[in-house]
């Protein structure tokens, strides 16, 4: 067996946990379809029969007991109530970790599987617990026949002579079993001597086209076991008269030719029924059917395997639910990155063009502007490619809320929304852990104990919406529970105590709220082991900055709390607003931005000896000057004269003092990674249209870089407290 | 002329074990993805023995062996039935519908062809 085998096993196995997932969560939402159930039966059922191929014991196990409960559901022997779907969800759960386990090697939590196998097993009728998973085996289930008294010995690899009289029922006609290709099956194991009785026959009047009349005697001599030669006949046990009798010497051998003999000359006198009177034929036992030679291989069976056909691969391509082509990840990329270059290519031609001055360009700019279009076009198709919906990520959620619940002892459902809403699949991939981190704490810190629902007059199950959409250009994820919302007076308290804001500070309610996002800050007493692990909201927003996103949290007390992802669609292209800084051209990422503005004397204010402020219709709002932060210095009279107001997660507002705008337009994002270490202020680079390089601007770490920004913030936070 | 096997599961794993065994022993393999596909694909292959899958979508294999066995004309093919557990029943269910034999699963290389052998008279 073949790893690409056990690969597609794996990937199967994706599919079918999806699937009982899927099924499962709308069981839990009411929906007992029969045929809900019996998919999520033949999903477990797949598994267990795929992971038994390649010897996955735990799995088979799991699976095994898991099926068994469901067939008791599908054949209505079993109600699904809360309490059944609650452990079926479990199960589910640990099901997929079983496959994790065995695809990606690790530690089964084999205290929890045997709890889930236990409380499985209370569901089980006890007779069906016997029926265990039996690895193939020749032997048969069951003796076929009397044994006999056959002395009681084991076979040994000795030659042996085995007396075999077969007669078919009717019955057994009615199966497509041929009795010609039991005895080519019995020959394998030795020599085969076959002879048709026909005693039976009536006379063609007489005859029955349904009835069976024929019967044989073979004998086999063969080294191999009796099982084995039992096994051949498994298929028609309970279809046939079958006697299978092994004799070590010529005398019994003798003995029991001449039992036959007598047996066939003369019909038992109480089988009259079975040979028509008159009828009987009592003509000499001959052998009317030609014993094949022993050492002659069937025909058939000289066909030897040539070419494997490669026609199963097409065969393997028919059905299933839309075609489908896999495409190694990197080729897709290398896409990618030459759409990118293209996009850069056409920015180029229109600056040469522009560059050319020529007075009529309109034909060569209706072009210019095809060109664009397709490029915008394949860019967009490229990017569907790597975009998958978020479902499968929604589902893993499902589980997560549901370990949490379990290990609070809450109760939560997840309610997801927009599971089809397409997102890059690396943003998928890197989504997974914040999002964990923050339904973990929701279960752990937003939803209330099932007591405390009730006494503020909730529903005892906490409930948790999961949704996706796409908001302008941007993928929006947003992760809301009905819980306490945001305890602000503890939070603030803490931030006091871990000296995150100044002891005199007031705050507004939602720059309280997003203090949890701050490094180090953690409102569990004691680290629990559930949301805590020593990592905080931070490590989130991490992340999620890092995937070029936004968030953001939202509470009201007693209502609960709402987290807010923005992420960009894509990781390869951002529309930026260019601007120049000290004579060098930079990117400010547009979703940063708030509004531009030209400034004028009269708006800027001091603060302190350096600071300066702009005042916007009455507010003032600190000016960070871009090329200050990043060290660049001005050539004689160019002045910051344009500012880009931006505002920050923590609901800080800047605005960023920059030369000029030159455009807004679509830029390809080149990481810096590997080209040179972390630069404050910049995220990434790009390339213009000029073919110059230009730096991509984060407004975030430029601001927190600010010492004006900085004072402005504690001074605002001082006067507010005041 | 090489036997010609009809394989019916759902299964992406146990098909390409079945396509890996059979092919690999001179089968023709030919396979299909669910029951209702496997008997629409029946007379074109026109198989010397079919492989099927109980549980499966659109028709089981119960529905598969009725049906091809109902037909008249493939009343005599050997189907062999798939199954995780060697119960009792389920084989007398079975061969009540009309299924020549059964494979257990797992099966390995071994006892797959052996199934065949005795169904076909065939090792490949």
């Amino acid at each position: 067996m073949s790893g690409s085998i056990q690969d597609t096993f794996f990937e199967e196995c994706e599919e079918l946990l999806e699937a009982t997932d899927e099924g499962l969560t709308a069981i839990e939402g009411g929906d007992h379809d029969p045929e809900v159930v019996n998919a999520i039966f033949r999903a477990v059922h797949s598994i267990k029969g795929g992971a038994g191929a390649f010897g996955l014991d735990d799995l088979v196990a799991f699976a095994h007991r898991f099926e068994t409960v469901f067939d008791e559901v599908r054949s209505n022997r079993l109600d699904l109530d809360e309490k059944l779907i609650q452990l079926l969800l479990r199960s589910s759960d640990q099901l997929s970790a079983l496959v994790e386990v065995a695809r990606d090697g690790g530690e089964i939590d084999e205290a929890h599987n045997d709890t889930l196998l236990a409380a499985l097993d209370e569901y089980i009728p006890e007779e069906e617990e016997d029926l265990t998973f039996e690895p193939m085996g020749l032997g048969g289930p069951a003796p076929m026949m009397d044994l006999g008294d056959l002395g009681g010995a084991p076979a040994e690899p000795q030659e042996e002579t085995y007396r075999i009289r077969f007669q078919p029922l009717k019955e057994m006609y009615g199966t497509g079993n041929e009795p010609f290709f039991l005895f080519q099956a019995l020959k394998d194991l030795g020599e085969l001597t076959v002879t048709m009785d026909e005693n039976e026959l009536p006379g063609f009047d007489a005859m029955d086209m349904a009835e069976a009349y024929l019967a044989w005697d073979l004998v086999l001599v063969t080294k191999e076991t009796r099982s084995k030669v039992e096994a051949v006949f498994e298929f028609v046990e309970g279809l046939c008269e079958l006697s299978i009798n092994g004799d070590g010497d010529a005398e019994a051998e003798a003995n029991a030719l001449a039992a036959l003999n007598a047996m066939f000359a003369a019909p038992p006198a109480g089988d009259a029924a079975a040979a028509p009177e008159g009828e009987a034929p009592a003509a000499p036992f001959e052998p009317p059917v030609p014993a094949p030679e022993p050492e002659a291989k069937p025909a058939v069976a000289e066909e030897k395997a040539s070419a494997p056909k490669a026609e199963s691969g097409k065969q393997e391509q028919r059905g299933g639910p839309k075609p489908t082509l896999r495409v190694e990840l990197e080729r897709v990329d290398r896409l990618i990155n030459a759409v990118g270059e293209l996009i850069i290519n056409h920015s180029m031609l229109a600056q040469q063009i522009a560059n050319l001055n020529v007075s009529d360009t309109r034909d060569v700019e209706t072009e210019l502007e095809g060109f664009k279009n397709l490029a915008r076009d394949i860019q967009e198709g490229v990017m569907a490619i790597r975009a998958q919906p978020v479902k499968p990520l929604f589902q893993r959620m499902a589980r997560i809320v549901r370990e949490a619940s379990a290990a609070t002892g809450k109760t939560c459902k997840l309610v997801t929304e927009g599971e089809n809403t397409e997102v890059d699949k690396t943003v998928i991939e890197r989504l997974s852990d914040p999002l964990t981190h923050i339904l973990r704490n929701a279960v752990d810190h937003g939803v209330e104990k099932p007591e405390d629902r009730e006494a503020a007059g909730k529903s005892k199950v906490g409930e948790i919406r999961l949704s996706a959409s796409h908001r302008s250009g941007s993928v929006c994820i947003e992760i809301k529970d009905d819980g306490a919302g945001v305890n602000r007076p503890r939070v603030k308290q803490i931030a006091i105590e871990k000296g995150l804001i100044p002891e005199n500070a007031e705050l507004t309610d939602g720059e309280i709220d997003n203090l949890l996002f701050a490094p180090g800050f953690s409102t569990a007493k004691e680290i629990s082991n559930l949301s805590g692990r020593g990592v905080g909201m931070d490590v989130v927003k991490n992340a999620v900055t890092g995937l070029g996103g936004r968030i953001n949290i939202s509470s009201a007390p007693g209502k609960g709390s709402t987290f807010t992802i923005i992420l960009p669609l894509t990781l390869a292209v951002m529309d930026g607003m260019v601007v120049s800084v000290a004579d060098q051209t930079m990117v400010v990422p547009i979703t940063s931005i708030v509004e531009t503005m030209r400034g004028s004397d009269d708006m800027i204010n001091s603060l302190g000896a350096d600071g300066t402020l702009l005042s916007i219709r009455g507010n003032f709002v600190p000016i960070c000057d871009v090329a200050g932060a990043l060290g660049l210095y001005r050539e004689s009279d160019q002045q910051a004269g344009v500012y880009l107001l931006v505002e920050t997660e923590t609901g800080q507002r800047c605005a960023l003092a920059v030369d000029d705008i030159h455009d807004q337009r679509q830029v390809v994002i080149k990481s810096l990674d590997g080209v040179c270490g972390e630069i404050p202020g910049v995220a990434a680079a790009t390339i213009l249209g000029d073919g110059k390089i230009a730096m991509i601007l984060d407004p975030e770490s430029i601001i927190a870089a600010s010492p004006t920004a900085a004072a402005f913030d504690t001074e605002r936070r001082m006067s507010n407290a005041s | 002329m090489k036997t010609k096997v009809l394989a019916i599961d759902d299964s992406r794993t146990i098909r390409n074990l079945l396509a890996a065994t059979l092919e690999e022993a001179g089968f023709e393999y030919h396979c299909a993805v669910d029951g209702r596909e496997g008997v629409d694909m029946y007379p074109d292959v026109d198989p010397d023995v079919v492989i099927t899958d109980i549980n499966m979508p659109n028709l089981d294999g119960f529905g598969v062996i009725e049906e091809l066995r109902g037909t008249g004309i493939n009343s005599k093919v050997p189907i062999l039935v798939l199954t995780t557990e060697s119960a009792p029943e389920l084989k007398a269910r079975a061969r009540g519908a009309g299924a020549t034999g059964w494979i257990t699963k797992p099966f390995d290389d071994a006892s797959l062809i052996f199934a065949l052998k005795r169904v076909t008279g065939a090792a490949a």
